[in-house]
């Protein structure tokens, strides 16, 4: 770990030698590592440190960027002298509006040094543990398990400097049987958070109860979505449609739909980069603070999120969501929330099952693709546990499905909402989500299992 | 550099691995990308560092650092052999990678010019030349033209006695166009859809693909997919483009003949396969006009190279002949798992077929594609529209999904034209096709010739946890198949 002095250092005196109108740093320092296990044993086990600084510097109005990942004095030098030469090869952007000013940027706990220090010890032994169990029911576990620390500064000649230190420790695993498999994934910063054993159990229950999958038809059915299934929803309506750049080019979910009621009152979305619930990290990769967002209240889309540049285009403050901008195909994607949260309802899983007479129970969506753009429409594929509800109990698994279906009308027929949200992270961010019970989802095709 | 090396392949050995090896890799990628007339960004990146990798305790171990100095060489040798020791705790048998693999030797992609020569004003030039033309058609909302080089030289060396150096070039281009109406939106994208083509070539790559020559053109279609008719839904005969033909063959052949899927260890994120160890040499996957390799050897290929990251040599392996299925891709530790799993026969070696790659020095090496190609067959297009009473041709990907043993797939492509009597017809908008792998390929019953064949590169494959993003090449030509399901969601 460098420490917020040392990087500031090392970015003070990289702004000093720049001899552009205006620079900006963006350092990315991680120490992570990641034991991944299949067939019930250790396959993989990875360890990695790396530090990266993107360069982006103003000439005129002209950009240029270059990325390196050597931290020395004249490694960073050269870094700038290279940004500073691409940026004057350039035309003139004329819409640019300069760097950021300062503004004060509250700090957000995110580190624990528990999740900082787990060994490969600690997480063999608790990868292990769930080896153990699939292998006591006769199933086969796969898996991941990582561990790591972060740090994130974004420095500029204006006068920003934001410093933020995190941990994350995340798992995943899919447990198979003969005949089906079930899953389990959460996202966590607090090693404690993080029950291995636990999220291993729930997952061997799921496989055990899958025996004999049935199939059933395509069609039109109402669903009980576990909170895995609701990740991928947000996930798509955050990246396929709530960053201003898709809106002010009239391809996002939320064109035509700002202020108008779209979706069930009982959803409510909001981007919250600050809230520990989630993985915070306060200001975006400009060094703006990042703000909380409502993007769609009561079933009302309120409007995007936004960045420097496409705040400037409205003539509004930026929210604090730009992405990385040194990367030209990064900075293409726009702002884009990605601590996205939904309110949470009043109703268990069991009581949303009761409430459906013949439907479908799924656990998660997989290979999810974005088909139209306009209502959000993505096809892919149920996995890990799907079963047939008859007269509000769950009566047999069924062989996993196709689904085309709209993102954004699937939630005006939302039922109900669950009361328990899951932190995960298998999207685009991290997505606090619950829950849902939707009138219909539209399935498309059935494979063989 | 070799210090470094060579240090922490002592030290791994002193620390008890029974095997060791170290890449030293240093990327440089340009980018450059237009959009809406406006330069939104040119960067320069360049990335440097080591892996280890070790077996020890008969478990594999691995640790990677940007920091190039012989004390971290250490650091990170003793954390990878450390690693394995924990991972050795759970095993249930000793890593068997087989015979050793001593390989000396280097390695450069030929290129005629080499792109990181060619001035920047130069390749700006032709991004706003393309920009500009797209531009220029009415209805046009949004464009992007984009051009991406890389030039990675990489040192391998194992405790086994091999030293290979490798410098691999690649030249990526593309553009797209989007045109915006009341309720819809409509993209189109040359030469290639998500972004670009790409293939290890020259600045000649670039200039060959003409993309202000292009620009039009696709801007146009954009425009008048707006008021297309909607694919109608049907079971018909369907001729995909070129670059669709690859896509189909990348989700539904390259993914399931990946040895490490099929054995369970991307179980719990890219999936499993339905292509079973017991189908091998056995099992039709397609048509006999099915023939399909995997190359790496082929002179532009995005997955050409000189050896794989275990430092095995670059081959060429039959995978479909004939449409029936007899190889796999493998790893040295995979092939020798097939051996003992199926024994010896014409379709198992035990010997890996060099298709190791990892997407930089801090990434592991896992079996990714190399190019997988569907062979030419012979037909002129030309002639295979004029033989095909009715249908529908369909072309350039626009989404792609299909499940996790590669079976049941859903592919939407940007355009598509209607066949009646022979002859296209009108354009027809959102176009998607269904269907199930084996069936699909099964009912292929005309490839196009060689004049066709493109090797297409996809720069975007993602695999593995930590994620990985391999460059593969695939090459392919229109192709036809009978009795597909297709439909449109608008």
């Amino acid at each position: 770990m460098l420490g917020e002095k040392q990087i500031r250092e090392i970015l003070e005196q990289a702004l000093r030698a720049s001899p552009a109108d205006e620079t900006e740093l963006v350092l990315e320092a991680r120490d992570s590592a990641l034991t991944r296990f299949a067939n019930n044993t250790i396959h993989q086990n990875v360890a990695e440190v790396n530090t990266e600084v993107a360069v982006r510097v103003v000439v005129g109005r002209r950009i240029g960027s270059a990325i390196t990942n050597r931290l020395s004095a004249e490694d960073l030098r050269r870094a700038v002298e290279e940004a500073v030469a691409l940026a004057r090869l350039q035309p003139e952007n004329a819409e640019f509006p300069g760097l950021p000013e300062p503004q004060p940027i509250p700090p957000a706990a995110a580190f624990d040094e528990a999740a900082a220090g787990a060994t490969p010890e600690w997480r063999a032994r608790a990868v292990g543990a769930v080896c153990r169990l699939a292998e006591g029911h006769g199933l086969n576990a796969a898996g991941a398990l990582s561990t790591g620390l972060y740090e994130v500064a974004v420095a500029n000649s204006k006068g920003v400097f934001a410093y933020h230190a995190g941990t994350e420790a995340h798992f995943t695993t899919v447990v198979m049987g003969e005949e089906g498999s079930g899953y389990a994934h959460r996202a966590a910063w607090r090693l404690e958070d993080l029950d291995v054993e636990a999220l291993g159990r729930s997952a061997i229950d799921k496989a055990l109860r899958i025996r004999n999958p049935r199939p059933i038809p395509p069609g039109v059915y109402p669903v009980v979505l576990e909170p895995y299934a609701v990740e991928d929803i947000l996930s798509w309506l955050g990246y396929a449609g709530a960053g201003a750049l898709a809106v002010q080019e009239g391809r996002s979910w939320m064109n035509d739909r700002i202020g108008r009621p779209v979706m069930s009152p009982l959803v409510t979305i909001w981007d919250d980069g600050r809230d520990p619930r989630g993985l915070p990290l306060p200001f975006d990769f400009e060094g703006v603070p990042r703000q909380r967002v409502v993007i769609v209240e009561r079933g009302v889309p309120q409007g995007p999120v936004y960045d420097t540049i496409t705040a400037a285009r409205e003539g509004r403050p930026s929210t604090g969501h730009a992405l990385p901008r040194a990367r030209p195909q990064t900075a293409s994607l726009g702002p884009l929330p990605l601590h996205l949260f939904m309110a949470p309802g009043e109703a268990t899983l069991e009581e949303m099952i009761q409430q459906v007479d013949r439907g479908l129970y799924i656990t998660r969506f997989w290979y999810t693709r974005l088909v139209h753009p306009r209502d959000c429409v993505l096809t892919g594929m149920t996995r890990d546990g799907v079963f047939w509800i008859e007269g509000g109990e769950i009566a047999y698994p069924v062989r996993n499905l196709r689904f085309t279906q709209g993102y954004v009308p699937a939630l005006a027929g939302v039922r109900a909402v669950g009361r328990e949200r899951w932190r995960l992270s298998e999207g685009f961010g991290c997505v606090v989500a619950p829950a849902l019970l939707l009138e219909a989802f539209t399935f498309t095709g059935v494979t063989e299992f | 550099m070799n210090e470094v090396i060579e240090r922490a392949l002592n030290v791994a050995q002193l620390r008890g691995a029974t095997y060791a090896d170290v890449r030293v890799v240093h990327r440089v990628e340009q980018a450059l990308l237009v959009r809406n007339g406006v330069v939104q960004g040119i960067s320069q990146i360049e990335d440097m560092g080591f892996g280890v990798r070790v077996i020890a305790d008969g478990a594999w171990g691995f640790a990677s650092s940007a920091r190039l100095t012989v004390a971290e060489a250490e650091r990170v040798a003793a954390q990878a052999v450390a690693i394995a020791r924990a991972s050795a705790l759970f095993k249930k048998a000793d890593v068997d990678i087989g015979p050793p693999v001593v390989q000396r030797g280097t390695y450069r992609t030929p290129i005629q010019v080499d792109p990181f020569a060619v001035p920047l004003e130069k390749k700006l030039e032709v991004l706003m030349a393309a920009d500009a033309a797209m531009r220029a058609v009415r209805g046009i909302a949004a464009t992007e033209a984009e051009m991406v080089f890389i030039r990675e030289r990489k040192t391998f060396a194992s405790t086994e006695g091999s030293w290979i150096e490798q410098e691999i070039v690649e030249s990526g281009c593309g553009i797209e166009a989007l045109a915006v109406g009341p309720d819809e939106v409509q993209r189109r994208s040359y030469p290639n859809s998500v972004g670009r083509h790409q293939m290890t070539r020259g600045w000649e790559f670039i200039e060959e693909c003409d993309l202000p020559g292009n620009a039009p053109r696709i801007a146009e279609e954009a425009v008048a997919l707006l008021s297309a008719d909607p694919c109608p839904e049907a079971v018909t005969t369907v001729i995909l483009g070129g670059s669709q033909v690859a896509l189909q063959i990348h989700e539904s052949c390259g993914h399931p003949i990946e040895l490490d899927r099929v054995f369970g260890t991307e179980a719990a994120y890219a999936g499993t396969s339905f292509l079973t160890p017991e189908k091998l040499g056995a099992f039709r996957y397609g048509s006999e006009v099915v023939n399909i390799t995997a190359d790496a050897t082929l002179p532009g290929g995005l997955g050409t190279f000189g050896w794989d990251d275990e430092g095995v040599p670059a081959q060429r392996v039959d995978i479909v002949k004939e449409g029936r299925f007899v190889g796999y891709m493998t790893s040295r530790e995979t092939a020798r798992q097939l051996l003992r799993l199926l024994g010896p026969s014409p379709y198992v070696t035990g010997l890996s077929n060099g298709t190791m790659r990892a997407s930089g020095w801090n990434r592991i090496p896992l079996i990714r594609m190399t190019n997988v190609n569907l062979l030419p067959g012979t037909w002129r297009l030309e002639d295979l529209i004029a033989d095909t009473d009715e249908g529908i041709f369909m072309d350039t990907n626009r989404s792609w999904s299909i499940d996790d043993k590669r079976l049941n797939f859903q592919f939407g492509c940007e355009i598509a034209w209607e066949i009646k009597g022979g002859k296209l017809t009108r354009m027809l908008k959102n176009p998607i096709y269904t269907g199930i792998t084996p069936e699909f390929w099964r009912s292929c019953d005309a490839v196009c010739n060689a004049d066709h064949w493109v090797i297409w590169g996809t720069p975007n494959c993602g695999k593995g946890q930590p994620p990985q993003l391999a460059h593969t090449g695939h090459g392919a030509a229109p192709a036809r198949f009978r009795n597909v399901r297709v439909f449109s969601t608008r």
